[in-house]
């Protein structure tokens, strides 16, 4: 109050408003913990980091399995007869263009992958989980790939699967990208990829 | 110090509590003085019933929590724990199990009246818009609940669901995980649902219902001829029209309530997993991340929307039809808060409306059930077809409602309530 005894409105006004916006911002500040206490905690992260694979000892034809998230991830050198032999499994494959959204949008095409040589997949069959092995062996009507033992699904070499068996959906890629030539990241998707 | 003695003029224990605390001006406001309509018919059971399954499912939930455990290696197993060896577990289990469902019932058929005797209109918005509210908490408390037996039916509904919010160009991915706590459902997902299931949503959907019965008791409830009692009111200013709650409603209610248990224990003691639409088979094995059930389809109040979702296949300006999907979903369940106006019938009560509002009614009644039917179904192009048809007349309904109701043939309303008998 001033000294005449009269109340000066403006002032009044003036500071609580300016006291309730200072308080909102405290407030809207103290929620912050709060909502970041919901983000993956450090055990999370830790447990889903990516895992960064080095590919230079991986021979033509030769596959390696590790883990991601708690999931068998292959990563396969394909030859270039392996490759050139998709054109023919493109006729018995059900999703030979890979429509169905089981990649990330950069293994999108024939033979799923960034670099052709390399295939990057979540060894889990999309029927009921099990674990498919893989037959690389030629045979008369088999251009070699990925025999589930459960409930018999196949799949060719880019992880497509066959028509008329039980899974329904080709392999899934996980997102993954090359950090060098010979060194790929599972985990994350590239930052330009 | 004298204190001011209290208005009501009661004495003793009551007198000395009325002195300090409002205890009998609640009673009269709100029960014994509280004038509702003489003439409310079987539609008006669904409130009461409402709050009686809402303390059905605090009661049992509260009880439940003494023995589940809310985490992913134990969750599963100590609900079996609760239904083989907590004695009468299996009892207080199947109780909240079948009040969820119950709830979803109770609760359609509470807001089909309001459709048919335009209980959302003018002055009771609010009632409405605190009810939509109510839908909304209990949706979200019903899909958290779903999550927390972990059985494989839970994992990968929760999978579906909070993938959505991926949906969304730009932050999805990133609100997904944070939904989550993790890269996928796990532990961290299931422990955060369980409390916002038992605390966060229950709170909220407790003091909604009191806002709601607050606006309710503020303007005074509707009743089947639309017709407004506070315009004819006797010397005492009580309407002619009203009777006082208690005990009239009470005693009705407590009908209401036989009629009710004698259903619900029926589906409880008989047929507690209705065949696989109130606890889904694929739920009776453990969650399982690397094994889908053959068939995803979610609990059956959920299944109109479910069906408004995947039924919008097509991709709009450029963005996905995922995302479109999730915003027609949303938009079904919203779309409901907006009724009071989108009716500019000069009539509140379906008795009084013209034929256009009936068929429109009656269209959209079918609509709704084949929706939810389509929910259960697999996504075949013939059944995508059925559900977009009857997605179109669903929100068809809402939106040309300004206009049908408008020039429908509306029959003159009375000045007072009538009575069969």
């Amino acid at each position: 109050m001033s000294d005449t005894g009269a109340v000066d409105l403006d002032k009044r006004r003036f500071l609580t408003n300016s006291t309730a916006v200072v308080g909102g911002i405290g407030a809207a500040a103290a929620a912050v913990p709060f909502l970041a206490s919901w983000k993956p905690s450090a055990r999370a992260e830790a447990a889903g980091a990516p895992v960064e694979v080095d590919l230079s000892k991986l021979q033509p034809g030769e596959r390696v399995t590790i883990e991601w998230r708690g999931k068998p991830v292959w990563i396969l050198r394909r030859t270039p007869e392996t490759l050139s032999a998709l054109n023919q499994d493109d006729a018995k494959v059900a999703d030979p263009e890979s429509a169905e959204p089981m990649q990330p949008e950069y293994a999108q095409n024939q033979h799923r992958s960034i670099n052709p040589e390399f295939l990057v997949l979540v060894g889990l069959c999309t029927h009921l989980g099990c674990v498919p092995v893989y037959q690389p062996e030629v045979t008369a009507d088999w251009n070699g790939g990925f025999y589930c033992p459960c409930h018999g699904s196949r799949f060719d070499l880019a992880g497509r699967v066959y028509k008329s068996v039980p899974a329904p959906l080709n392999l899934e890629v996980p997102p993954y990208h090359f950090v060098a030539d010979n060194r790929v990241l599972i985990g994350v998707d590239g930052g330009a990829a | 110090m004298a204190i001011v003695p209290n208005p009501h003029g009661t004495t003793g224990l009551l007198g000395w509590i009325d002195d300090r605390f409002p205890l009998t001006k609640i009673w009269r406001d709100h029960v014994s003085e509280y004038y509702a309509p003489k003439n409310f018919n079987f539609w008006y059971f669904f409130g009461s019933l409402a709050m009686l399954v809402l303390a059905n499912q605090l009661i049992t939930g509260i009880f439940l929590t003494m023995h589940y455990k809310p985490s992913a290696l134990e969750a599963f197993g100590s609900v079996e724990y609760i239904m083989r060896d907590v004695p009468w577990g299996w009892l207080i289990r199947y109780m909240h199990s079948t009040g969820a469902s119950a709830f979803f019932v109770v609760v359609y058929l509470h807001m089909f009246r309001g459709l048919l005797y335009g209980s959302y209109r003018k002055p009771r918005e609010l009632v409405w818009i605190f009810g939509m509210m109510i839908f909304l908490a209990l949706m979200a408390e019903a899909f958290m609940g779903y999550v927390l037996p972990w059985g494989n039916m839970s994992y990968w509904g929760a999978q579906v669901i909070i993938s959505l919010f991926g949906a969304i160009p730009g932050i999805g991915p990133d609100l997904v995980q944070w939904i989550r706590g993790d890269y996928l459902i796990s532990d961290a997902t299931l422990n955060r649902f369980f409390a916002l299931h038992v605390i966060a949503v229950p709170l909220v959907l407790v003091g909604l219902v009191v806002a709601h019965l607050m606006a309710l008791h503020e303007v005074g409830s509707n009743n089947p001829d639309g017709v407004d009692i506070k315009k004819n009111k006797d010397e005492n200013g009580i309407p002619k029209d009203g009777i006082p709650f208690h005990p009239y409603y009470t005693v009705k209610d407590i009908m209401g309530v036989v009629g009710f248990a004698i259903l619900f224990c029926s589906v409880l003691f008989f047929a507690p997993e209705m065949g696989g639409y109130f606890l889904e088979k694929p739920n009776f094995t453990p969650a399982n991340p690397l094994v889908t059930p053959p068939h995803i389809a979610p609990v059956w109040y959920f299944t109109p929307f479910y069906s408004v979702l995947r039924a919008i296949t097509y991709p709009l300006f450029g963005i996905d039809a995922k995302f479109w999907g999730v915003i027609g979903m949303g938009a079904s369940v919203v779309i409901i808060a907006f009724l009071p106006w989108l009716d500019r019938s000069p009539v509140k009560s379906i008795r009084y409306k013209g034929p256009i509002f009936k068929a429109a009614l009656a269209i959209f009644v079918v609509a709704f059930v084949v929706l939810g039917y389509m929910g259960f179904e697999p996504a075949t192009p013939v059944n995508t077809r059925i559900a977009q048809v009857a997605s179109v007349i669903y929100f068809a309904f809402f939106l040309l409602m300004p206009w049908y109701t408008k020039i429908d043939k509306t029959k003159p309303v009375p000045e007072r309530v009538t009575m069969d008998h």
